[in-house]
């Protein structure tokens, strides 16, 4: 008897700390680690490189932009929308905490990003090199 | 004396009243009838915002007033996102619902032609506020105003629907 009551007291703790999570919310090595297992299911999959995120950060995909045509060379900085001009808050997680927290947020981006500057969706491996690289740089 | 000339008082009261009647009517249409009934509406932005409207708008430009454009140029903006002006700002579909339904019940009311701009700019209300004779063609050549998409270069309220003349800034 008592043991029931323990056991339910204990699953009645761990609901209560789940609940007080805010939504969604997770820290960047779980949205890596979500890519990660996205990626791991590709053939020939030898992990993520941070040079090789950085390069594709860096160059022009057939389109007019890189990734670094608004977010700038430098992903720890502010840059500004290409168009319009708008600031865009850094990327780098080391400088904005918030950046790559929210997977909901992360998938959006993703898909309009990769869309103007490849015409396509991003493929697990570029999005884990580029996450990659984006947690080295301070 | 004819009938006529015993109530013509009574016909003069009558044909005045219709008169200012139908002035009134005509006053009221002259607004929507207005730039060729391309008229942004009044108020520009709602008393009661809405939340994910602010947030998802106003992520690349500023979140414009609904009141900007009719009805109908909301609807096709809203379903071309994945092509919005050269860029993918598309939404998932609950979020996009919600927007379009508050752009929808919030657009002009002062908009009575059948054209629906995808571009506050191609309005007529747009074209005749802002040509030569209003705003010298230098302005837009100014590296700080670049667009006329930036209202917020010269309109710095812009964000709230205030495009009033007293709160204009044209930057030098």
């Amino acid at each position: 008897m008592l043991r029931i009551f323990h056991t339910s007291g204990l699953a009645l703790v761990f609901a209560a700390g789940l609940a007080a999570q805010p939504v969604f919310a997770e820290t960047h090595n779980e949205i890596l680690a979500s890519i990660q297992k996205e990626a791991s299911g590709t053939p020939g999959f030898q992990g993520f490189s941070a040079a090789r995120g950085e390069s594709f950060f860096k160059t022009k995909h057939g389109n007019e932009w890189s990734c670094s045509s608004c977010h700038t060379e430098n992903p720890a900085v502010s840059g500004k929308h290409a168009k319009t001009d708008k600031v865009i808050q850094p990327l780098a997680p080391s400088v904005n905490a918030e950046r790559f927290t929210d997977p909901g947020k992360v998938a959006k981006w993703f898909k309009r990003n990769c869309n103007d500057v490849l015409d396509r969706v991003c493929t697990p491996q570029e999005k884990g090199d580029v996450l990659t690289y984006l947690l080295t740089v301070k | 004396m004819s009938i006529y000339y015993r109530n013509f008082p009574r016909a003069l009261v009558v044909a005045i009243l219709a008169m200012s009647a139908t002035m009134s009517v005509a006053r009221a249409d002259n607004d929507s009838g207005k730039y060729g009934g391309e008229n942004r509406g009044k108020p520009l932005q709602p008393a009661q915002t809405n939340a994910k409207f602010q947030q998802e708008c106003s992520n690349c430009h500023i979140a414009y007033a609904p009141g900007l454009l009719p009805a109908e140029s909301w609807r096709k903006v809203m379903s071309g996102l994945d092509k919005h002006f050269g860029s993918d700002a598309s939404l998932d579909v609950q979020d996009n619902k919600e927007i379009t339904a508050f752009l929808v019940s919030n657009a002009s009311n002062r908009w009575s032609a059948s054209t629906a701009p995808l571009r506050i700019s191609e309005s007529m209300w747009f074209k005749r506020k802002h040509d030569s004779n209003e705003i010298s063609p230098a302005v837009w050549k100014n590296p700080q105003v670049k667009s006329p998409a930036n209202c917020a270069a010269c309109h710095p309220q812009a964000e709230r629907g205030d495009f009033s003349e007293r709160n204009i800034k044209i930057p030098k």
